[in-house]
């Protein structure tokens, strides 16, 4: 009977992970067909497949927009986590006066849509002269994810051990010392989840980059979706754009694997 | 405390640092130091643009120290994109790619550079060789802000093997109640009669079905901005497109739109289509195509009207704004000139020469040759349209299957999703306009004061 229903489980498990591979793995079967195999109706199976669609990509410069991604992603994530670590101690650990309060004007800014803010945030950048420009860019993603990441690491902290800060603190550890030695390294995977999920964010947006980056700052999301032909086949070629889009966010998912389960299972989810 | 002061203060200071230093490597267009000039161009995706992308070297070659950057963009995001910077005077490019419905009603705002007399003063430019129905749509109070990079207009296209198979024939300007009544004989199993655009949008659903409604007799406003839409001639063109649909049309119209419709079409899915010329040139390509040679083009279907062809180009204008109007210009006249044309052909091919445009890529021999199955009727079609009154009745705006106010996207896109789900089953016809007229009666009533 537990062998059965062991079986079960992880037929249903390899289902379920078929099932959310598919739409991955269809994308790059289509990456290596030919514009008219990849439109054709019924979809075809047996079609020739080549790198071809992928050599259109590269030779549309996306090299660039990979690098204009890369550096407001991980510019951003490295910005928020030297802000929310300190601030999310000082919210947890050693909480300050009306925790409560702060924690809601944390969250309360992500209240407004961005299509709300976008008039006067690209007039402001207009008159510093930031439109176009990567680290402008990678502020505004800082921004945009810095509550969250506040929220999410507060409630790492929380799961940390008072007694260990407490022993640390009669032996006479200052608060960096406290912070570096003692509590980080118990927060490491919190800290993965919450890199990564910045990460994932700053990577994939895209109404900010449309409208605030032309040329030299532009981003793989905008340049992902000029792909798209209105008056034109472009399911390959925005397929192959889009197989090379992703890969940073799964590597990066793999590599930090370990760390991610054991964060999200320390109360990320909470 | 002053641990704390100083992080802040180091923080601001390498944030503003960064800014500083990124702006000055940043995406200035002009270094006036190396007199070099960078031209920074927003446009489509759509092929001919890429092709242009592709030969932009020439440009460079003749013209040192210009150099221009191609910024490609989905057209949803490229009207959010250039809209936002032309309407701010941000400035941050030089060259824009503007669809023949926000011409006119930019040059009128004075954001886009007027052309008229730049382009009547240069001989070797010919301006009186781009079409006339084109530069009547890109006109606004007799001054022409953009000039077409490429046109088109609607045409019917149909598979003449399966005309053949089921002892049909087409004539040259069939009427809609012609065309039913082949579709209807020619949906089987197998493929269907006819695919129409149901996705909705003004720029999806409402582009063939403007033309429909306005052959029908009707049209979006009357004289004095009075809405028409849940008047009778609208209703009736309105009816006929879903009943259309619904006896012969393709599976799940309200998913489709150009690319889907060109789909179906190339994998022998559908015995007709009704959409854009441009689309014979993709279909007679032998490479991508697999019915490449066996369509015929007629005019667009008509009922109370001669003509029901829409007009619609793809323009390069010049914003007010440029830092750099004279280079801007000097590209802007290169990518729609004569010459521009042969090298196109002579470098990519003659098939891929911008039509649409200018009335003597019709007489460029090669060209004749290559597009001769959709190039006479192209040139037909663009030339007969009338964008001043494509309807019976007269209207105050120049255009066809638009009317150019700024407030037509989104009566269009919400009347759109209305008549899809007609067009679904999931309401009437008559219900559907009954509220779009209310819609577009509040976009009316704002024309008026």
């Amino acid at each position: 009977m537990r062998k059965t229903r062991g079986t079960l489980i992880t037929t249903l498990t390899w289902f379920l992970v078929a099932l959310f591979f598919f739409p991955i793995g269809w994308m790059v079967f289509t990456s290596l067909k030919s514009e008219g195999d990849a439109a054709s109706i019924p979809p075809k199976f047996l079609a020739t497949l080549n790198f071809d669609q992928y050599a259109i990509v590269f030779d549309r410069g996306m090299g660039s927009y990979l690098m204009n991604s890369f550096t407001a992603s991980i510019g951003s994530t490295l910005l928020v986590l030297l802000l929310a670590i300190p601030a999310a101690y000082a919210l947890s650990i050693r909480p300050i006066k009306s925790v409560k309060d702060v924690l809601f004007f944390f969250i309360s800014t992500r209240f407004l849509p961005a299509a709300a803010s976008i008039l006067p945030v690209f007039f402001i950048l207009k008159a510093l002269g930031a439109l176009d420009n990567i680290t402008a860019l990678g502020l505004l993603y800082a921004a945009m994810n810095l509550p969250i990441a506040v929220w999410m690491m507060r409630s790492f902290y929380n799961e940390v051990p008072m007694e260990i800060v407490e022993a640390a603190q009669v032996d006479g550890a200052s608060l960096r010392v406290e912070l570096t030695r003692v509590v980080l390294p118990i927060l490491l995977p919190g800290i993965a989840a919450v890199a990564l999920i910045c990460f994932i964010f700053s990577w994939n947006e895209y109404f900010l980059a449309t409208l605030l980056t032309t040329f030299q700052a532009r981003t793989t999301p905008p340049f992902l979706a000029s792909f798209v032909d209105g008056r034109g086949q472009f399911l390959a070629v925005l397929s192959a754009a889009s197989t090379l889009a992703v890969l940073p966010v799964i590597i990066a998912g793999w590599v930090a694997q370990k760390q991610l389960v054991r964060g999200l299972a320390m109360g990320a989810v909470k | 405390m002053l641990v704390r002061k100083r992080f802040l203060a180091m923080g601001a200071g390498l944030a503003i640092t960064g800014l500083a230093l990124s702006g000055c490597a940043g995406a200035g267009s002009t270094s006036s130091a190396a007199k070099s000039v960078t031209l920074t161009l927003a446009t489509v995706n759509n092929p001919q643009m890429k092709d242009m992308e592709q030969l932009k070297g020439s440009f460079e070659k003749d013209n040192p120290g210009v150099k221009v950057n191609f910024v490609q963009m989905e057209e949803g995001d490229l009207r959010a994109a250039v809209t936002a910077d032309v309407a701010s005077g941000a400035g941050q490019y030089d060259v824009v790619t503007v669809g023949a419905y926000e011409v006119p009603q930019w040059g009128a705002q004075g954001w886009l550079t007027d052309l008229t007399d730049n382009l009547k003063a240069d001989k070797s430019y010919d301006v009186g060789d781009i079409l006339q129905p084109v530069r009547d749509a890109l006109s606004s109070g007799g001054k022409q802000y953009a000039v077409p990079f490429y046109g088109e207009s609607s045409i019917l296209m149909y598979n003449k093997e399966m005309f053949a198979k089921a002892g049909l024939t087409m004539s040259d300007h069939p009427t809609w109640q012609e065309v039913a009544a082949a579709a209807k004989v020619l949906n089987t199993p197998e493929h269907a009669g006819i695919c129409l655009r149901g996705k909705p949008g003004w720029g999806d659903l409402f582009a063939p079905l403007t033309t429909v409604v306005q052959t029908f007799g009707g049209a979006w406003y009357d004289e004095n901005w009075k809405a028409q839409v849940n008047a009778p001639p609208f209703v009736e063109g309105v009816q006929f497109y879903v009943d259309l649909l619904k006896a012969a049309g393709e599976k799940d119209p309200v998913s489709n739109s150009f690319t889907e419709c060109l789909n179906q079409l190339q994998s022998g899915k559908v015995a007709m289509w009704y959409d854009a010329s441009v689309a014979a040139s993709i279909l007679e390509d032998p490479k991508t195509s697999a019915v490449a040679g066996k369509m015929g083009y007629v005019h667009a279907p008509v009922y109370k009207t001669k003509e029901s062809g829409w007009l619609w180009s793809w323009n390069l204008a010049v914003p007010k704004t440029s830092k750099n109007a004279d280079a801007a210009v000097k590209f802007v006249k290169w990518a729609t000139s004569k010459d521009y044309q042969q090298l196109v052909g002579k470098t990519l091919g003659w098939t891929r020469v911008p039509p649409g445009a200018r009335t003597s890529t019709y007489s460029i021999p090669e060209y004749k040759t290559a597009a001769a199955a959709f190039a006479p009727i192209t040139l037909d079609v663009m030339n007969s349209v009338n964008p001043k009154q494509p309807g019976l009745n007269p209207q105050p705006w120049v255009g066809i299957q638009y009317v150019t106010i700024p407030e037509f996207q989104d009566v269009g896109n919400q009347v759109a999703q209305l008549v899809a789900d007609a067009i679904a089953g999931r309401t009437t016809v008559k219900e559907a306009l009954d509220k779009g007229q209310v819609i577009a009666q509040a976009a009316g009533d704002k024309q008026k004061k």
